[in-house]
């Protein structure tokens, strides 16, 4: 327990900062809704004047309107979901590097306890940092969509698979920043590589929605979770979701397997 | 009773050696001495055996459990204190110290403050703000603040002054008399000299010599300092005679064999000085190193 209070702890100092981030974000995406809606019809001949593969690249390019309101949430969310991605990331890549990149790993693997501990310990309260990340999105999501809605309906149902999508998302972007660490020998800059594999994926999708075609997306859970796809749909592209699953799964077995094996350096 | 048995261990990164089958035993109560120049594998065995790095082949046991199969049992019994230390910047000494006694069964408040006085550790400045020899002085005491039975330092001394390192010292002998076992890796050989019972030597990954320290200085070898105009190294052919060293009227060598032997041999030559000393570590390590 002690390992999961100290580490938990550590994510506390920042995460209530960045879910005040998400939250602003959220409003203000969302205050620019009613201004959009009372245009709606002009908004989307604007947009029909777009190329399509622009329109793509934006995640825009699925039959949602911007004039209703989880239209335009679905655009909110893309943004939102970036947010995530990163943030999923730079955990996966700090959690296990951090005694090796602090250089306390000596303080830590010498004491009386197993590797099996230690990764649990940490992995726990890194989920519960994200699990946190998740509440909050949850709340600014319907405070900012009951702040600014205008008085339009929608549905909730639509609403809550849309919403239900973050943990696995995040956890894509965890697994494989933890799956780089146990496979490198040092994580030295944690940020640019949670920035590097975030965006990459995030271009790599946007580059499908130009060109096309699914090939591209299979690695990319921002076409595996597409906001506009889901809310359409009503529910999730089973067909691409099992890809990040699968990721996910094999990851952090492969983790886990190399970590208990896993030689800690001197400096 | 053996409170560490290291038996055929060996680590190799990838190609590159880290020691090759390495093997000695330390018995319970002993300070004993690892020595060796910089790479010659000190660390790489002291973290084999804590179970920071895992071996490419051989075993250790510490108190009679293997070291990687009991690795987390064994360790609740082990104080290391790293080279070089580095502790959660952020945090406060006291924090860091707590958060090490967090891993032990047992309350270790009073220890800490006992070792905090003695070391004359503030414990309420944050880690990122200590010197290096104050950042020591909090590794010195988590690794002792749960009174362990083995202690494991890895040249500890460096960035002490030397008065700490006195203090250092009396407090690992005064652990030593309550029953804690020593293991001391340096390549200072005064401290070491100091401080142990039992010596190994270590040399490009393997263990040359294991050996009393009294032995390996009193029953080996003589330096010898002869002076005398009629004095010359041509007169010294004998077996056992080694480096020597020939200057106007002096003559300096090593012996290691019957004393009676280069006594008889000296008094024939009509000799104006004569100097037999025991040789210090050092020479005696320099002598491993050719």
């Amino acid at each position: 327990m002690n390992i999961y209070i100290f580490e938990f702890k550590m994510y506390a100092r920042s995460l209530w900062l960045w879910a005040l981030a998400l939250f602003a974000l959220q409003i203000i995406f969302m205050a620019f809704y009613p201004a959009m809606a009372k245009d709606a019809a002009m908004i989307d001949l604007i947009l029909e004047h777009y190329p399509k593969e622009l329109l793509q690249a934006f995640g825009m390019g699925e039959s949602v309107s911007l004039a209703t309101v989880l239209g335009y949430y679905t655009f909110v969310f893309a943004f939102v979901q970036l947010c995530l991605a990163v943030q999923g990331a730079y955990y996966g890549f700090h959690f296990l590097s951090l005694e090796e990149r602090e250089l306390t790993a000596d303080f830590l693997f010498s004491k009386p306890v197993t590797r099996t501990k230690i990764l649990v310990s940490k992995y726990v309260a890194a989920l519960t940092a994200l699990v946190i990340t998740h509440g909050a999105v949850i709340g600014s999501t319907f405070v900012a969509i009951a702040l600014f809605r205008d008085g339009k309906s929608y549905e909730l149902d639509k609403l809550f698979v849309l919403l239900a999508s973050v943990p696995v998302f995040q956890l894509f972007f965890f697994s494989i920043g933890m799956l780089v660490t146990v496979l490198t020998t040092k994580i030295r800059n944690v940020l640019s590589y949670a920035m590097a594999l975030a965006f990459g994926l995030h271009i790599l999708n946007a580059l499908r929605g130009i060109v096309g075609g699914r090939l591209l997306g299979i690695a990319s859970p921002f076409y595996h979770f597409e906001p506009a796809n889901i809310i359409e749909t009503g529910g999730w592209a089973a067909d691409r979701v099992w890809i990040s699953v699968l990721v996910i799964l094999c990851s952090t077995l492969i983790s886990y397997k190399l970590y208990l094996k896993r030689n800690i350096h001197a400096l | 009773m053996n409170v560490l048995e290291i038996n055929q261990l060996t680590k190799f990164y990838g190609n590159a050696r880290g020691i090759e089958n390495v093997s000695f035993s330390v018995k319970e109560g002993e300070i004993f001495g690892f020595i060796g120049p910089n790479g010659a594998g000190k660390s790489t065995t002291i973290r084999t055996l804590l179970g920071l790095i895992y071996p490419t082949s051989g075993s250790a046991k510490i108190f009679g459990k293997d070291c990687i199969k009991y690795g987390s049992e064994v360790r609740k019994e082990i104080g290391y204190l790293p080279s070089e230390v580095f502790y959660y910047d952020k945090m406060k000494v006291i924090d860091v110290l707590k958060y090490a006694a967090s891993f032990f069964d047992k309350d270790c408040t009073k220890r800490i403050d006992e070792l905090s006085e003695m070391m004359e550790l503030n414990l309420n400045r944050r880690v990122e703000d200590l010197s290096y020899g104050n950042k020591k002085k909090v590794g010195i005491v988590q690794g002792l603040l749960h009174s362990p039975k083995l202690i494991m330092l890895d040249e500890p001394t460096s960035g002490l002054d030397p008065l700490m390192q006195q203090k250092f010292f009396s407090l690992i002998e005064q652990e030593n008399k309550n029953g804690a076992t020593i293991f001391f890796s340096s390549h200072i050989l005064s401290e070491v000299q100091q401080l142990c019972n039992r010596v190994a030597i270590i040399k490009a990954g393997s263990i040359v010599k294991v050996e009393d320290i009294k032995t390996l200085r009193e029953d080996n070898y003589k330096k010898v300092t002869v002076r005398g105009e009629k004095v010359s190294a041509a007169l010294f052919t004998m077996e056992g005679i080694s480096e020597l060293l020939e200057e106007p009227a002096t003559v300096r060598f090593f012996y290691k064999g019957d004393i009676n032997v280069i006594v008889q041999a000296i008094s024939s030559i009509g000799i104006g000085d004569l100097l037999v000393e025991n040789p210090t570590l050092e020479e005696i390590f320099m002598h491993y190193y050719k």
